[in-house]
């Protein structure tokens, strides 16, 4: 996936699970103080990420995210990293 | 008037032994019951693999077939905890514990994790198979309350206090007010935890779960700056709380006065905490002791080494005692035994206040500058001569407890 495939892709699981507006979901929105996410919502939603990407999300990994688009940066290397792995 | 109460009994199957003296001993050689768990290896997605599990135990031969088919290991160990306590308080065979005049509070997370599994594949299957006369009653979650009443004959008062990791020390706390509210003259209370990947996954999908798998010696790590999270523990607690009359009266052995509790919640977060919660509970604990912030001599703390947890635990109890209290954690070598670390904490507390020796926190070596300034014992025990102890315990939810016990002097 290319790193705006995953930012759709996450986007409409933000819109389906979170009930966001679409227009809101920039890569530089913050998830708590922008979107309103707590660390509970930040769970599932890197449950879903998990599941997007079929790798499993580092505590350090989730511990850091703070942006839409550093999630993106945590998808794109945990599916670099499945594919060379795999490959 | 309220009734005065005091602890008469201690009975505990620990991950560091089953008796004080071991415990003690283990406390003071830094050992820790924290290991690789590697029934784990094959569960899927989970990123722990450490728990603290109980010591290996023995039960004796009254334990038959029939008085513990409702038992599952967390409502054995409960029983068999509180039968400890009974035989240290020298009430086994008391016909107190059947007439009504005594009650029991007690708690855990759960009951039995196979139980639990048996139910939730009756959602998958749509079949009854598994599921035998027993399998709810090793997994209701007053499992160790009713089980316990069961095995002793126990006629008052049942006060389930499932919650999380205060189902212990809500259990005291309920149990106190009980017979100083003269409802009772005895209560057992207490609480347990069964270690399972089931428990573990709870905290593991929080991302609160340490991870430092390899080595199962450093961790957890709580107040520690490079802390990484909890580790589950298992084991059983119980307590005997008595009135003060009844327990001069039969010439008890007293190891200890319930001076105060307080309880509160947050109604805010599910699992953040509240620092101005836990420093207001501590405070409720200290009014209903009567009791100034000066009074107390150590802080036995929840302390599970989360970030968020320990952080807001120190503010608090700074917040509450300023910088020179004397404080640390039982958890680094029990493991955070949830349903159980109330009253084991609370047991210990009361040991180390009466040989007046407090042992550190286990894998505290550099504390985390985000943590409020404390007295945080390290390294070795400290020697305290103090008339009063509290033990702080926290849970999801929101809950917080606090104990206040007064040193007896005979």
């Amino acid at each position: 996936m290319t790193s705006q495939e995953i930012f759709q892709a996450l986007k409409d699981t933000l819109v389906e699970q979170f009930e966001l507006d679409p227009a809101s979901i920039t890569l530089a929105s913050r998830l708590n103080e922008d979107l309103d996410l707590d660390s509970i919502d930040a769970v599932d939603m890197i449950i879903k990420v998990q599941e997007l990407t079929g790798s499993k999300v580092t505590p350090e990994d989730f511990k850091q995210v703070r942006t839409v688009g550093d999630v993106v940066g945590v998808v794109e290397r945990l599916s670099t990293a499945g594919s060379a792995a795999q490959g | 008037m309220a009734h005065r109460v005091v602890v008469t009994g201690f009975g505990g199957l620990t991950a560091l032994g089953h008796d004080w003296p071991t415990i003690a001993a283990n406390l003071r050689a830094g050992r820790t019951g924290v290991r690789h768990m590697d029934a784990w290896d094959d569960i899927a997605s989970m990123n722990t693999r450490l728990g603290a599990p109980v010591a290996p135990y023995e039960l004796p031969a009254h334990y038959t077939r029939k008085r513990t088919r409702s038992m599952g290991p967390v409502a054995i160990m409960s029983t068999r905890a509180t039968e400890l306590a009974l035989i240290n308080a020298g009430l086994l065979d008391d016909p107190i514990l059947t007439d009504g005049r005594t009650g029991i509070a007690h708690g855990a997370c759960a009951g039995s994790a196979d139980a639990v599994f048996a139910f939730g594949q009756l959602g998958a299957t749509r079949d009854l198979h598994g599921i035998t006369s027993n399998t709810y009653v090793r997994m209701m979650s007053h499992t160790g309350a009713v089980n316990i009443s069961l095995f002793f004959g126990i006629t008052g008062r049942i006060i389930p206090t499932s919650s999380a990791c205060t189902s212990a020390s809500q259990a005291i706390g309920y149990a106190a007010e009980s017979i100083a509210a003269g409802k009772q003259t005895v209560m057992i209370a207490g609480g347990a935890e069964e270690l399972s990947f089931g428990t573990t996954a709870v905290f593991d999908r929080l991302f609160a779960t340490s991870t430092r798998n390899a080595e199962p010696d450093l961790t957890p790590r709580p107040f520690d700056r490079d802390r990484d999270g909890l580790v589950a523990g298992e084991g059983a607690v119980t307590l005997i709380l008595e009135d003060l009359d009844h327990a001069r009266a039969r010439g008890a052995t007293i190891h200890a006065e319930v001076a105060g509790f307080g309880t509160n919640s947050d109604g805010a977060h599910i699992t953040q905490p509240s620092a101005d919660n836990m420093a207001a509970v501590m405070r409720l604990a200290l009014a209903d002791a009567g009791l100034d912030a000066s009074a107390i001599g150590y802080v036995s703390a929840h302390g599970t080494a989360t970030e968020l947890g320990d952080v807001a635990e120190a503010q608090a109890t700074h917040e509450v005692f300023g910088p020179r209290m004397p404080i640390s954690s039982m958890k680094g070598g029990f493991g955070h035994s949830l349903g159980a670390c109330g009253a084991l904490e609370a047991w210990l507390a009361i040991q180390m206040m009466r040989e007046g020796r407090f042992a550190p926190t286990l894998n505290l070596d550099h504390v985390d500058p985000a943590c409020a300034e404390l007295d945080y014992i390290v390294g070795s025990e400290r020697a305290l001569d103090v008339e009063y102890v509290m033990s702080n315990n926290f849970a999801f939810g929101g809950i917080n407890t606090s104990l206040i016990f007064r040193r007896w002097h005979a």
